[in-house]
């Protein structure tokens, strides 16, 4: 698929505002832009108004390890359903804050991705209307996703 | 004491062990009477930590996982997952490989579209579909069990192409298929379609506008039933799909009626498409050459030394994965599946995740039941075509 017209929003995003994309990658026929968490839901509102990305095909957060930093990083899959083109939002997130803006208020969808990435990884969505663990049962100590948690789990939930 | 409690709202557990939630699925539901004020999903009972297993194999055993995700559709699940390796392999799969994998999905679209049906109709109370469809489902179940062996869990697609070729009349079977299936969906559409109980229960029920229906990321029949011409074998085409003639079905009306006309007339497309690639079938490989990658045939093992090196190293060790990310996205039978792979260079994935259509559909639910009569919420649950399997993974 072209990635003409995500590169092209990237492109006047940033000539508007230096300060929202810090990098883009174009790689294996996708366009990724690497946001800071602080401007994402400006971007998203922007991407979304006024460049036709209207829908928001899925949000996934992903732990580096801890040894890395910034540790987390979240990606957010975004699909025009008018020029029929995709663009990857990157926010990466250090250790001791992982929190960013909620874009529940941009897309409904968020609720639910929101919630799963908090639950498995522990990022914490600032502002979202209802983040509770979904997946996981409410008791669950930790997160699953993230590098440092063992495979067979810790009681009670532990399978050894 | 009576009038206080007819006068106040009712809180209600619907499931997890509710027949017609199609799984474990909890609904929270505050109603009024029988309408719903209220509707809350609760997910998770089935939750196997599939994607954190992902991060444990190596990228050919992850196929099986996948399997086990949306079990109504595996076939989709395969390829997704294969597809997303291959992207970053950046591996170029032979003509005959991709014919069949769209032959292959398309029957097993068909498949999960009989389920659907069968457990639609039988939700709402109509018995007998609900074996007339599973007597079409396993017709096609029979054909993917002659090609990989299992009916369920076929992990048919490998990374570079096919587990094996086809079997020697297969091509004959599935034409068979094709002959007997037009009457099979006449059936349907006098058991059901032209049924006007039926009609009654679906029409203006469970209403989704355009709008909310992008904005709640709804994809597949689903999105099509608002009136958004949106199909991924179309407008973001894999395995050679835009070289196919089909049309993409939409309905404007956004209720449970136009997404079941939208999956009705979608099966009619699956099999005009099943019938061009068995025309385009042509002998040929169907493995990428990509020997690192690629298990090499059995025979070639008993003749050269490199094959059985081959073989050893990749069951061993498996191969590295070049580093990067990639979003691979299909069209599956319940909307858009999309995998998110990246790979870090080494022999296991870093981090996979599935954006599951059901998922997705499913957070809609509460925006489609409120305001709707408790029964109604069975039929709009039926017309999203969940699969819980596939939601809490």
């Amino acid at each position: 698929m072209s990635t003409d017209f995500a590169r092209e929003a990237i492109e006047k995003l940033r000539s508007e505002n230096e300060s929202w994309i810090t990098d883009v990658k174009d790689a294996l026929g996708e366009f990724t832009a690497t946001v800071p968490a602080s401007a994402i839901v400006e971007v998203c509102e922007k991407l979304k108004n006024e460049h036709g990305f209207d829908l928001l095909a899925d949000l996934c957060g992903c732990d580096r390890g801890p040894e890395e930093d910034p540790r987390f990083e979240v990606n957010y899959h975004l699909f025009s359903t008018v020029h029929y083109n995709r663009v990857r939002l990157k926010v990466l997130l250090s250790e001791d804050s992982p929190n960013v803006e909620t874009v529940t208020t941009v897309w409904k969808t968020a609720n639910w991705h929101e919630r799963e990435t908090y639950d498995l990884v522990g990022v914490i969505f600032d502002g979202h209307p209802d983040l509770r663990r979904i997946l996981l049962p409410s008791d669950f100590d930790g997160h699953a996703l993230r590098k440092d948690y063992p495979l067979r789990g810790y009681e009670p939930y532990s399978l050894t | 004491m009576m009038d206080e409690s007819l006068d106040s709202q009712m809180t209600i557990s619907m499931g997890p062990q509710h027949p017609s939630t199609h799984g474990v699925l909890r609904l929270e539901l505050v109603l009024d009477g029988e309408v719903v004020v209220k509707a809350k999903p609760d997910i998770g009972y089935l939750h196997t930590g599939m994607e954190k297993l992902f991060e444990y194999k190596k990228y050919q055993q992850g196929i099986v996982i996948t399997d086990r995700m949306d079990y109504l559709n595996p076939l989709g699940n395969n390829l997704a997952y294969v597809m997303a390796a291959e992207k970053l392999l950046q591996i170029e799969i032979p003509p005959r490989a991709q014919i069949i994998r769209v032959l292959m999905c398309e029957l097993q679209r068909i498949a999960s579209h009989m389920v659907w049906l069968g457990t639609h109709a039988l939700d709402i109370g109509a018995m007998s579909p609900f074996f007339f469809c599973f007597r079409q489902r396993e017709k096609i179940l029979n054909l993917i069990e002659a090609a990989s062996g299992g009916r369920m869990t076929p992990s048919y697609f490998r990374i570079g192409g096919l587990m094996m070729d086809l079997p020697a009349g297969f091509e004959r079977r599935v034409k068979q298929f094709l002959e007997d299936f037009p009457a099979a969906m006449d059936q349907f559409e006098t058991l059901v379609s032209g049924n006007t109980i039926w009609q009654s229960r679906t029409k203006e029920i469970g209403y989704i506008s355009k709008e909310d229906a992008i904005d709640w990321g709804l994809t597949g029949p689903c999105l099509r039933g608002s009136g958004v011409e949106l199909d991924l074998r179309r407008h973001d085409p894999y395995t050679g799909y835009e070289t196919y003639d089909f049309e993409i079905p939409v309905e404007n009306d956004g209720d449970v009626w136009a997404r079941f006309r939208v999956r009705m007339r979608e099966l009619y497309e699956s099999a005009k498409i099943v019938r061009q690639a068995l025309e385009r079938l042509k002998p040929g490989p169907t493995k990428a050459d990509a020997p690192k990658v690629v298990l090499p045939d059995r025979d070639d093992m008993r003749k050269h030394m490199d094959s059985l090196i081959h073989h050893f190293l990749i069951v061993a060790e498996g191969f590295n994965v070049p580093e990067g990310e990639v979003y691979m996205p299909i069209e599956a039978s319940k909307g858009e599946l999309g995998v998110y792979m990246k790979s870090n260079g080494g022999p296991k994935p870093e981090r996979v995740h599935f954006r599951g259509p059901s998922f997705v559909n499913l957070s809609a639910l509460p925006d489609m039941s409120e305001g709707e009569l408790i029964a109604d919420v069975v039929a709009i649950i039926g017309s999203l075509d969940i699969v819980l399997g596939e939601i809490d993974r």
